[in-house]
Parts: C-alpha cells; sequence; structure tokens
C-alpha cells in the first residue's frame, strides 16, 4: 500500500541538506517501527521517494514523500508514530493512503508556493522591498537567461509564475516546480531586484516553501495530499 | 526552541552546517538548574570522526544517566569555521545547549591519538580557556583528558588539570561528587585537584615534578606532597555485563564515519602482539555475556534507526560465542534489513562462512593482517600467524569466490632486516599464486586484486617494544621502495598494489608517543606558528614543526631513534595499566630471541593483569 506523508522543515533542520534528510527518514521509518516495503536484490533499500527537494537554508510547510507499506496501517496512527521519532524542526503534518493510480510524489509534482521574507539585519532604509512588486509583475513579459547544464536561454518568467501576492513585509509566490519549468524563489527576486536596478545581498531573503501541488484530472492545482485519503 | 550559537549566514556559508548546530536523534536536553554539573566532551578533531568514537558515547551516556550531570559534546572545528571563529571572536560551545564551553564546569578530552594534540589547543584556545593548566582560575573549567594516550600524558601534561588513566565508566561519580562537595565550602580550584588526585585513577601533573640527567632523559620524577600517589594505577571495570551501555546513542545527521549500531562484544585481547599498545592497556580479556549482547543489539537498533550493525573488539575471533551471537544476528537483521559488518575476524572457515552469508562475496575485499612479510619477523612480534595459515585462508576465500584481498604491514619493526621487507612483497606473491593455481580460468572474475599497505612502526609505551628504537624517516622510505621495486620484480606484479603513508607524520607520532614534559612547549609552540589538523595530510606541516623542536632545543631522534636500556626512568613509568614491567622486559628479550609466547587462552604468562581479580585470567582458575 502507499502512502504520503507530508512534512514541515524549520529552526536548525533548514541545514540539512536534501540527501541528509532522506537518510533521517529511512532511520525515523525504522525507528517507528512502521512496516515499510524493501526493494528486492543484494542491497534492498527501502520504498521511499521524495518530492521536489528542498535547498539548504528554506524553511518548509509542506514537504512530501511517497512510500510503500507491505501492511495496511490506519493514517493517523502512522502520523502518531512518525511524529514521536521526530526531532525538533520537523514536524508530520499529514499522512494519506494513496489511490492505487497514484503518480509518485517527485513526478506528479507541478507547482510550489513560497513566502519571501527579508532576513533580520537586512532591511534597507532605503526602499520598501515589497512595494514595487505589483508593478514588476504588470510588465507584458519579465524576460531573465536561464542558466541550463550546457547553455543559457532566455524565457519569459512571467509564465511561470501561477499567482502572487505583495504585503507589507512578504512576498507569497506560486511558481512552477514540474519537471519543465522548475522555477526558484530566488530566480524570481533576482529579476525583481534587477527590476528595481538593485542587487540582492547574500542571503538577504528568508524563503519558506508554503506547499507543493500537483494537478488534477481537469488540471486544476491541488496540495499534493490532496490526491491521497484518510484510513 | 534552541537557539544557535552561529548565525545563519555562517552557517550556510561553511562547509557541512550540521556538524555545528546539535538537536540530533537521541542527543540529550536538559533544563538548565543552578545546581547542574555542566560537562562538555570532546573529540579534538572533526564532527564525522569524533562521533564515530564508542568511548565518548558510553561516557556521554554514563554521565546523563546522573540527575545532578548535563554531558555535553563538542568538537574540532572544521578550517573554515575555525577562521571565522577567530575573526569575528565567537567562542567555541557545546553542541546540545550552544552555550560557550568556558561555562561548563568540566571539558573531557579523549585521547586517541597522538596527531591530534595540535586540536586541544585549538578547542581550548577557541573556548578562551588559558591553554596552560597553571594559567587557569576558579572561573575556568577542569580539563581533564581520558582515552590511550593518556597512559603517556607527559607530552600534553602542561595543558590538563586532570588525566584520567583507565576505563572511565568507574570513577566519575567519585570525581563528581568530590566537585560539589568542594563547591559547598568556597570553591578553590587547586584543593579540589589536590583531592582529586587521590582519587584511583587520577593523575594532577602540577602536583608531580621531575628533574633530568645531563643526557636528557630522566632522573626522578615524584609528587610534590606527601600525599599524593608515586604510582598511578589503570582504573578498570571488573564485570563489563554491569556497566551501563548506550542503548540510545546519538544519530547524526550526516554520514560519519561509523555511520552504524557498534557493539562492544569484549574489551581487552589475549593475544599479545609485541608492538600493539591496546593489547596491553586493556589486559585482561572480559567477555560480555551473549545475553546482553543479545538485548543491546535489537534495542540499538530500534532505538537508533541505523541500516547496519558493528561489533567492536580488538580481535572478535577470539570471543567465545561468536558463532552463537553471530546466528542470532543474521536471523534478526535479516527480518529487519539490517546489515552486519564484521572487522578483526581472522580469516579461516568459520569466518568465510559468516561473511558469506551477510556480504556481497563478489564486492567485498578480505582483509588480512600479518603485519610482517617472513616468520622470523612475525616470530619477533609474536603474531602467530603461519604463512600456511595465510595461505591456506587465501584458498579457502577464493574458492569461496572472492578476489580482493587486502594485506597489512608494518615496516621498520625492531631487528628488521631487507630480508624480511622483501618477504612482504614475496608473500603477496605468493596469495596471488594461490588464486591463480585455485581458480580455473573460466570461473576467474578477472584478476586477482592484493593490495599490500604498510604503515611505519612506532614504539609504544607499555609494550615489550618501549625501548627499541624507531626508524628514520629516509630509513622508512628507503624500505617502502625496496618493497615497491620487489613487487615489480615478481611474476604477478600485475596483480598486485602497494600502497604507504607519509613518514614524517609517523616520525612525529613517535616523538609524541614516547615523549616527557619538554615536548609540551614543542606543541604549543607548533600551534602557534599555524599547526592544527596534524592527523589530515593536507594541512601537516613539517617545516613548522621542524622549527618548534629547534626553538625548544630539543632533538626528535631523542625521542624516535634512540634505544633505551631498561634501567632507564620512561616518563610513563609512574603510570601502570596492570602489566608489570618485570613481563616487558621478558616479552621484549624473548622477541630478541625470536620466540613466540602463547596467548591467554592457551598459558597464563603472569603478566600481572590478574591483580585486577577478572576476566581471562580468572575465568580458568575458577
Ligand atoms: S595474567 Fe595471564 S591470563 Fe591474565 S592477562 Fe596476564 S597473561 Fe593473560
Amino acid at each position: 500500500m502507499k502512502y504520503r506523508i507530508k512534512f514541515s522543515k524549520y529552526s536548525s533542520m533548514v541545514f540539512i541538506g536534501h540527501l541528509d534528510m532522506m537518510r533521517y527518514f529511512q532511520k525515523a521509518i525504522r525507528r517507528a517501527g512502521l512496516p515499510i516495503a524493501y526493494s528486492t536484490g543484494f542491497s534492498p533499500h527501502q520504498i521511499l521517494s521524495f518530492a521536489a527537494p528542498l535547498g539548504v537554508g528554506l524553511f518548509s510547510n509542506g514537504e512530501y514523500a511517497d512510500l510503500e507499506f507491505t501492511s495496511e496501517i490506519k493514517t493517523a496512527e502512522c502520523k502518531k508514530r512518525l511524529q514521536e521519532v521526530m526531532v525538533e524542526g520537523v514536524d508530520i503534518l499529514s499522512v494519506k493512503v494513496l489511490p492505487k493510480d497514484a503518480g509518485n510524489a517527485m513526478a506528479s509534482v507541478a507547482a510550489a508556493s513560497y513566502t519571501v521574507k527579508i532576513r533580520k539585519g537586512h532591511e534597507r532604509d532605503d526602499f520598501s522591498f515589497t512595494k514595487e512588486f505589483d508593478r514588476f509583475m504588470s510588465q507584458n513579459e519579465i524576460l531573465i537567461e536561464k542558466e541550463t547544464k550546457k547553455s543559457s536561454k532566455v524565457l519569459n518568467l512571467k509564465e511561470f509564475i501561477f499567482d502572487y501576492k505583495a504585503d507589507a513585509d512578504s512576498i507569497y509566490l506560486l511558481v512552477d516546480a514540474s519537471s519543465s519549468g522548475n522555477i526558484k524563489p530566488g530566480l524570481v527576486m533576482e529579476a525583481y531586484y534587477q527590476f528595481l536596478q538593485k542587487k540582492p545581498e547574500a542571503f538577504e531573503f528568508v524563503i519558506t516553501r508554503e506547499e507543493t501541488y500537483t494537478r488534477d484530472q481537469n488540471g486544476q492545482l491541488i496540495s499534493l495530499d490532496a490526491v491521497g485519503e484518510d484510513l | 526552541m534552541r537557539k544557535l550559537a552561529l548565525n545563519d549566514e555562517i552557517l550556510l556559508t561553511i562547509e557541512k552546517p550540521a556538524r555545528y548546530i546539535g538537536g540530533e536523534v537521541n542527543s540529550v536536553m536538559k533544563e538548565n538548574k543552578e545546581e547542574l554539573i555542566r560537562f562538555v566532551m570532546c573529540f579534538p578533531d572533526v564532527y564525522e570522526i569524533g562521533m564515530s568514537h564508542l568511548g565518548i558515547q558510553i561516557l556521554y551516556d554514563l554521565l546523563n544517566s546522573y540527575e545532578d550531570v548535563w554531558c555535553e559534546r563538542v568538537y574540532s572545528p572544521w578550517m573554515d569555521l575555525d577562521a571565522i571563529m577567530r575573526k569575528e571572536q565567537i567562542p567555541l560551545f557545546a553542541l546540545e545547549s550552544q552555550d560557550p564551553v568556558s561555562d561548563f564546569d568540566f571539558i573531557g578530552i579523549t585521547l586517541q591519538y597522538e596527531m591530534c594534540y595540535t586540536n586541544i589547543l585549538q578547542v581550548l584556545d577557541l573556548s578562551n580557556i588559558p591553554i596552560f593548566a597553571k594559567e587557569r582560575t576558579n572561573e575556568h573549567p577542569i580539563v581533564i583528558g581520558g582515552g590511550p594516550c593518556a597512559y603517556n600524558p607527559e607530552p600534553i601534561a602542561a595543558f590538563f588539570d586532570l588525566f584520567y588513566i583507565g576505563e572511565g565508566e568507574t570513577q566519575y561519580r567519585a570525581l563528581l561528587d568530590l566537585y560539589k562537595n568542594c563547591q559547598k565550602d568556597g570553591y578553590d580550584r587547586m584543593d579540589f585537584l589536590h583531592k582529586a588526585a587521590q582519587i584511583p585513577g587520577i593523575y594532577c601533573p602540577m602536583l608531580y615534578d621531575v628533574t633530568y640527567h645531563a643526557d636528557g632523559t630522566i632522573k626522578v620524577f615524584y609528587p610534590l606532597y606527601d600525599d599524593i600517589p608515586k604510582t598511578i594505577m589503570k582504573e578498570l571495570v571488573t564485570d563489563v555485563n554491569q556497566v551501563p551501555y548506550p542503548k540510545k546513542p546519538v544519530v547524526p545527521f550526516i554520514k560519519v564515519t561509523q555511520d552504524r549500531v557498534v557493539l562492544e562484544i569484549q574489551r581487552g585481547c589475549i593475544r599479545g602482539c609485541r608492538f600493539c599498545q591496546a593489547g596491553q592497556l586493556y589486559r585482561p580479556v572480559r567477555e560480555r555475556s551473549l545475553d546482553f549482547l543479545k538485548e543491546y543489539a535489537i534495542e540499538m537498533l530500534d532505538n537508533t534507526g541505523h541500516e547496519e550493525i558493528s561489533l567492536s573488539s580488538l580481535s572478535s575471533s577470539d570471543y567465545s560465542n561468536l558463532s552463537e551471537f553471530m546466528d542470532f544476528l543474521i536471523e534478526k537483521c535479516k527480518d529487519k534489513h539490517v546489515n552486519i559488518s564484521l572487522p578483526s575476524l581472522r580469516i579461516d572457515a568459520f569466518s568465510l562462512d559468516v561473511m558469506s552469508k551477510v556480504q556481497d562475496v563478489k564486492k567485498s575485499s578480505l582483509t588480512f593482517a600479518p603485519e610482517a612479510g617472513t616468520q622470523r619477523m612475525r616470530n619477533v612480534i609474536n603474531k602467530g600467524l603461519t604463512e600456511e595459515v595465510i595461505l591456506n585462508g587465501a584458498r579457502l576465500a577464493f574458492e569461496g569466490g572472492w578476489n580482493k584481498v587486502k594485506l597489512y604491514f608494518m615496516l621498520g619493526l625492531p631487528t628488521e632486516t631487507i630480508a624480511d621487507v622483501k618477504g612482504i612483497a614475496e608473500l603477496a606473491n605468493e596469495v596471488a599464486k594461490v588464486y591463480y593455481e585455485t581458480v580455473p580460468k573460466e570461473k576467474r572474475n578477472g584478476k586477482v586484486q592484493i593490495t599490500i599497505s604498510t604503515s611505519f612502526f612506532i614504539p609504544k609505551p607499555f609494550t615489550p617494544f618501549q625501548w627499541a628504537p624507531m626508524g628514520y624517516a629516509q630509513e622508512f622510505l628507503d624500505k617502502a621502495h625496496t618493497l615497491k621495486d620487489t613487487v615489480l620484480e615478481q611474476l604477478n606484479k600485475k596483480s598486485i598494489r602497494y600502497i604507504y603513508h607519509e613518514a614524517d607524520v609517523s616520525v612525529l607520532e613517535g616523538a609524541f608517543a614516547r615523549g616527557d614534559r619538554k615536548i609540551s612547549d614543542v606543541i604549543y609552540k607548533a600551534y602557534q606558528k599555524g599547526c592544527i589538523y596534524d592527523a589530515w595530510s593536507e594541512f601537516f606541516k613539517q617545516e613548522l614543526w621542524d622549527e618548534a623542536f629547534e626553538e625548544c632545543g630539543l632533538n626528535v631522534d631523542f625521542y624516535t631513534t634512540r634505544e633505551r636500556s631498561v634501567d632507564e626512568v620512561l616518563p610513563w613509568d609512574f603510570i601502570s595499566c596492570g602489566v608489570e614491567k618485570a613481563f616487558f622486559i621478558r616479552e621484549w628479550e624473548r622477541a630478541k630471541a625470536e620466540t613466540v609466547t602463547p596467548n591467554c587462552k592457551m598459558q597464563c604468562q603472569g603478566c600481572g593483569a590478574a591483580r585486577f581479580k577478572t576476566g581471562i585470567c580468572f575465568d580458568k582458575k575458577n
């Protein structure tokens, strides 16, 4: 049976990279004594995969991992047992059972939402960082150069920003996170600062991933855990 | 939520910030009450090395089991953070509370190898604790050292308030109680240290003095007060089934050297190899019971979630119930999808059978440690392994499907000749020959891959070779070249790879291992010149060490290449590991006569360790 877990990442855990988070969960699942399934072969590994990797330093309220159990377990029970073995900085937010035909977490990611704030100590007197964002977004197109492995290509960033909202001290972004158009919030902020004719300082932003989305049959964005159900 | 000592920007700038944030699974947090004794355990090397050390985990668990103590951890900041901390004057902090180390009551430093000595100075320095013990005041933590290098603490005596000689489980409670008592009626550091020095196993270097002969050797070493012991006997656990062992070891977020459950199956070793210090320091052998091991193996796996378990001991093959315990582990680990790793097994039919059950034969390599290339040389070092046994083990292994073999040797052993050096290559060639004779062409999975690895022999205190001369760096290198040439002259040269270490670090290690109090100044000078992380070849700076020795008016050769007479007062003579000096002298003579000595299981040699009334010396007599 396939399950999907949603978790948060905060406090000192934001300094743990993606690969180490995977190792952390592998061990946590063992500590929780959950009936995880293993692959076959000489060195079997847990059937466990993660949705979009999160960069070091980013917070999250919407991380996902899919795993397969060899026997049925109630979702509430699973959530409780996993939460009991977590450290400060990771909380289990939901556990759902996936329908048989559900795509895996990684492949079905379509979009992700973020909030961007200014890090303490980086506030600037000369401008309010969110004020001009509406004007930035009202441009007809936002052309940027995106580096790929071999070359760089020009793309219209605006097509990849599905939604946004600028508040007094934060900017909300809903951006493409699919494998074909994976846009990092840092890239948007860079383009925005260029528009302002300013340069972002190193470590200027504190970024939180709020949610990770997939598309339903109608092409609507829904959170990854909306695919599954309680048991 | 815990507040971190380093700000986000620093943590995002440096390599592997997880080294400094604490908060790992099973790390211990306590409410910081006024009366709590704050203890921080330090391994003076980078986190990944330090976290892999069993001894600290044992003491961390023990000290945290006391309600009135909170024990935390600290490791050497890596070079990138070291530079930032100095520039921004950030004091070194403990991982759990993230509080400055200087606020603690005790800092315990484990001394596992000599090449970490400058890192001790780094840790003290970054903590704003005076590097020299005599400059510390009531405000500073008590700096206490322990571990194998504490058996000759003299080269670093100036930096420590106390040393704990022997196994840590026995006297910490007494030491902490004394500390509490001393605090009740107006704490005075020297008063506490004086009283501490009367606890068995505790050595306070400031309370001793030493005078020298004109030639630099020691005339007398003596306590400054009548109530301070002349000799310090090591502490030892008499019942290894009754002492606490960590059921919930800390699980690091990042990959460390030992990323697995480590289960200590026994302490000590029956073998008595004459070059081996550990084999003498931990005498006598004490085995843990099967019930103990079974219980701990399961609980530790459940509490950590590790996917691998490793057995720890000096010579696992000698553990009496190994076969039964392995059956149990293999069975349990299959259910749990846990891998078993088996270090230090003698290669024979039994161990090959076990290994074939727990490893991928095609991928894994087998390790033999003949330590010397000829039978004569092996007799000198008392390594009771014959060529026949080695080749037979190899044959069985090749039949079982293995084709990668690692062979470990030492160069520069006492009485070594060129024939012994060449013998290493010849033995490797014989092993290759066995492969081609044993495995028919159609069954071969490529060439046999034999790796010879040599280290340079370093005489260590509390071994029969503690009087032996060590080789010069150039001698070592010449021998390594001879060996290389011999390998290349042989028929099976294409199947044999040879690797050896740098000689300079070994020479320095040799000087520290048998050094006296005068060495403290050299270490201090070298540290000031920028020496740190000397165990890491990329940071080792030979020139600076040469300068430091010269400026202190000391000669490395005095400590390394000089043969000592058995009458000489050795810097560590005031310590006893339970084995008598007379036994070491006897063994030194037998070595020179190329005579093998039977191990503890075959026949007791009356080494002196029976005084502890436990382990193998005692079991047999009952
Ligand atoms: S007293 Fe005998 S049995 Fe005990 S450690 Fe020494 S040699 Fe071995």
